[in-house]
């Protein structure tokens, strides 16, 4: 499933340094990368900008040659009503087959319907994918963020 | 003045330094293979050396040679004559190992009875000694010249600023034995903690030493406590505190009639003339366990050999400059970038490439030490990467003994801003005094 469903991040290094982010997204812009879905986490003194786009391979080269410290990282993405709840009938099939979240983020697709994304340690990837499938989720696919 | 040789006419010193300095090349080379052979390979033989003048042509002895005889291996006594052993940090291996006779000791408390004398310290003094107590020589040696000249002795040594100020206050302590900016940090403390520091205390003279001062931290001891500054001078491999001392007048007095100085130039090792500046050398002409010719102190100093207003005649040496290598002085501590370094590559995946920075906090000294993340050691979440920082961090604190913080840096940054060469970045200096 994880060849079916599994969707390619990509984990930048940045310094808490002002204008640092400009030059990512300046970088990707000038290459004419599209940024699907993007979360920031921060600490007190740098951060990791998590992005999904339209083109990994080409993300993943263009960031390295301009010098970012970069990971690329497999996720998994599932798409549920926009409606109260949602999140939580996710997170409470996860729970249940004791699957721990490493992070997740979220964006709302349009037509009410909201799509996020999760990252779970890379040795529950497979299972995560099978129970959630089971449960009855939707799971997508990685064509809906690739071009 | 402790000892009227301080003040003596400079024939009469130098007759006395050429008698001790025979002997003492006649001790080392028949008692130490490593003098015997480095003697051997320029033809040189203890009759060679008559006076004074005859030392330029004599080897020179390296902290690395200190090293490299680990721990024992120059001392010319054997070890039931040795009364006390005292080490200090080594780069990334052994430390190095001074040790000292019945006699040494005698010598180390003779010449910090004279620092101690520079302002006339003595039975009724109040000596409050915040040098820390332990392997480094600076507790010791300002503990034994303070009972010498017979004051009192409080050997609080370091830590603990609210209690040292009032036992400061309590005990009526009249003089401050410290670091420089410890001596500024109990100051400031002390204002926060609503003292009144020229009514509340009584110290009149201080005695600061083990790392590098400005003029205008110097000024500001002065300003806040109302003391006399005295410089004091001394490494642990010569004897410890005590090598040269500062006097009223500012000046700091080199006590050579133990210790001889010399300042060479430190790409060919030639002597240079008095009045210009170079790498200071000693070679200690009266101590018996470790003797050594002319150790090279990597400090960048001049000397002058005009008699001083306070009336000593000893030769003067003006304030270290700076080193000629890149060990750096963290608040009192040695710390040498290659220390840091070695921490690095025992973490699993961190490329070496660092910056090391220093600053001052307040008034102590801050370093911080900055770690390229590459792409091999950047894992994704917050969390890894404040484990791998905390446990740099607690790796350096272990090794090198001071706090350090670590600041995880994309690679780019150290070499755009800086260029890849320099390791260190100084901040101390160039960003000046809180006063």
């Amino acid at each position: 499933m994880i060849k079916k469903y599994g969707i390619k991040q990509l984990s930048i290094f940045l310094e808490n340094r002002k204008g640092r982010l400009l030059e990512v997204t300046e970088a990707l812009k000038d290459a004419s990368i599209n940024i699907r879905a993007l979360a920031l986490a921060e600490s007190a003194e740098f951060g990791i900008l998590r992005l999904v786009v339209n083109n990994p391979e080409k993300a993943k080269s263009v960031l390295s040659s301009s010098g970012f410290t970069l990971k690329e990282q497999e996720v998994f993405a599932v798409e549920v009503a926009d409606e109260p709840g949602s999140f939580y009938e996710v997170v409470k099939i996860l729970t249940q087959n004791d699957i721990n979240v490493d992070y997740t983020y979220a964006f709302v697709g349009g037509a009410s319907k909201a799509v996020l994304i999760f990252k779970v340690p890379s040795d529950m990837l497979e299972k995560a994918l099978g129970v959630l499938d089971q449960g009855g989720i939707t799971l997508v696919k990685p064509m809906f963020f690739y071009d | 003045m402790w000892n009227p040789i301080e003040s003596a006419p400079r024939e009469e010193l130098e007759r006395l330094q050429a008698k001790r300095l025979r002997d003492t090349v006649e001790r080392v080379y028949h008692l130490v293979p490593f003098y015997r052979k480095k003697f051997d390979e320029i033809g040189m033989k203890p009759a060679h050396v008559k006076s004074v003048e005859d030392l330029k042509n004599l080897p020179f002895t390296t902290k690395q040679d200190l090293r490299d005889h680990y721990p024992f291996g120059l001392f010319t006594v054997p070890m039931d004559q040795v009364v006390r052993i005292h080490s200090s940090s080594g780069t990334t291996g052994k430390p190095t190992v001074v040790g000292y006779t019945a006699h040494d000791m005698g010598v180390w408390k003779e010449v910090m009875a004279r620092t101690m004398s520079m302002m006339n310290v003595g039975p009724g003094d109040v000596v409050h000694n915040a040098y820390g107590y332990g392997l480094f020589t600076g507790g010791l040696g300002f503990h034994y010249g303070a009972e010498e000249v017979g004051a009192a002795v409080v050997p609080s040594s370091g830590g603990f600023t609210k209690r040292q100020l009032l036992l400061m206050k309590d005990f009526g302590a009249t003089v401050l034995c410290s670091t420089p900016s410890f001596a500024l940090h109990l100051a400031e403390v002390a204002q926060d903690e609503g003292y009144d520091l020229k009514k509340d205390f009584r110290i009149r003279a201080g005695f600061f030493g083990a790392e590098p001062a400005s003029e205008g931290l110097r000024n500001a001891l002065r300003d806040a406590w109302g003391l006399v500054y005295i410089e004091a001078y001394g490494l642990s491999e010569i004897i410890g505190p005590g090598v040269a001392s500062g006097c009223p007048y500012g000046n700091l007095h080199v006590f050579e009639d133990h210790f001889i100085p010399e300042v060479i130039d430190t790409e060919t090792g030639e002597v240079l003339p008095e009045g210009e500046e170079g790498e200071l050398v000693f070679t200690t002409v009266t101590k018996q366990a470790l003797p050594i010719i002319r150790y090279r102190t990597k400090d960048i100093t001049v000397l002058h050999r005009q008699p001083c207003k306070c009336g000593r005649t000893i030769t003067i040496m003006e304030s270290v400059k700076g080193r000629a290598d890149d060990m750096l002085i963290v608040n009192g501590v040695n710390v040498f970038p290659s220390q840091v370094e070695h921490v690095l590559t025992k973490i699993e995946g961190i490329t070496p490439n660092y910056v090391i920075v220093l600053d001052k906090k307040g008034v102590l000294d801050k370093l911080e030490v900055w770690v390229e993340v590459d792409d091999r050691t950047f894992a994704d979440g917050i969390g890894a990467l404040e484990t791998l920082k905390s446990k740099l961090q607690q790796e350096m604190l272990n090794d090198l003994y001071i706090n350090v913080r670590v600041k995880l840096v994309e690679p780019k940054t150290l070499e755009r801003s800086m260029g890849k060469a320099k390791r260190i970045i100084d901040k101390r200096e160039a960003e000046g005094l809180k006063s």
